[in-house]
């Protein structure tokens, strides 16, 4: 499976609302979206807030992000820019 | 972190009275004024930024659950209520459907990491749906600590 890399850079980190503009904007595509901290294990669900709350990414955390299936370019590249630009926040 | 760590006892409701939305956040802070997590005279300025985050979007992220949270630059630690409502709260869901089990969280505002965790940690229980099923199924607070207490104990200490 394709993958991406992206840190966390917003000050906040992946809270609730990142972590909401993160599961819509994956949920807008329709390749599955698997995402882990480079520093563990377990893969979650893109598309789940829940399960992406689970990565409690701070600022700095490095996530991968894959993504497979039909739009699955497009999905990583929304989704890597969605985290570059910090979720629109501080 | 552990849920016996940031989990006041005293804010557990067993049985939310309301099914609305405000006022069930409202019992919730109540509770922490009355377990003087909360300074009475800083109440009403809570209670508003709870709902405010919560007008900004919804934290009923689906199955049953919502978390409304607050950063505050007063609050010194990480505390937790916990409101049951078996009839069900409208919290504008996701989903849609109606929650059966609040986490109302106050954070402090230059400790995001904690408040990072205390996601990571309510979540990973949260998902489980056997946890929300016993959760929503409890009916004293007694009931609802034991089940956070087997959450903590199964967690693996880092």
């Amino acid at each position: 499976m394709p993958s991406i890399r992206v840190t966390i850079a917003n000050r906040l980190g992946l809270h609730a609302r990142p972590a909401t503009a993160f599961a819509q904007t994956a949920g807008g595509f329709s390749a599955s979206v698997k995402v882990r901290r480079t520093d563990g294990q377990e893969w979650v669900d893109g598309k789940s807030i829940m399960q992406m709350l689970m990565l409690a990414a701070t600022a700095g955390t490095v996530l991968e992000i894959a993504t497979e299936g039909g739009d699955a370019a497009d999905a990583a590249n929304a989704l890597r820019a969605l985290v570059e630009r910090q979720f629109d926040e501080d | 972190m552990r849920f016996r760590e940031i989990v006041v006892e005293k804010a557990v409701i067993p049985k939310l009275a309301s099914t609305k939305r405000d006022e069930a956040i409202a019992e919730l802070v109540d509770a922490l004024v009355a377990a003087k997590t909360i300074a009475k005279k800083e109440r009403d300025e809570f209670l508003k930024a709870v709902i405010a985050r919560e007008k900004r979007g919804s934290t009923g992220f689906g199955h049953g659950v919502a978390v409304p949270h607050v950063k505050s630059p007063t609050v010194e630690r990480l505390a937790v209520a916990i409101g049951i409502s078996p009839d069900g709260v409208d919290f504008n869901a996701l989903d849609r459907k109606p929650v059966h089990s609040i986490f109302l969280l106050l954070s402090p505002e230059h400790r995001p990491e904690d408040h990072l965790e205390a996601m990571e940690l309510i979540f990973g229980q949260l998902r489980h749906e056997r946890f929300r099923n016993f959760l929503r199924q409890a009916t004293t607070t007694a009931a609802v600590i034991t089940l956070l207490e087997e959450a903590d104990a199964s967690r693996p200490a880092r």
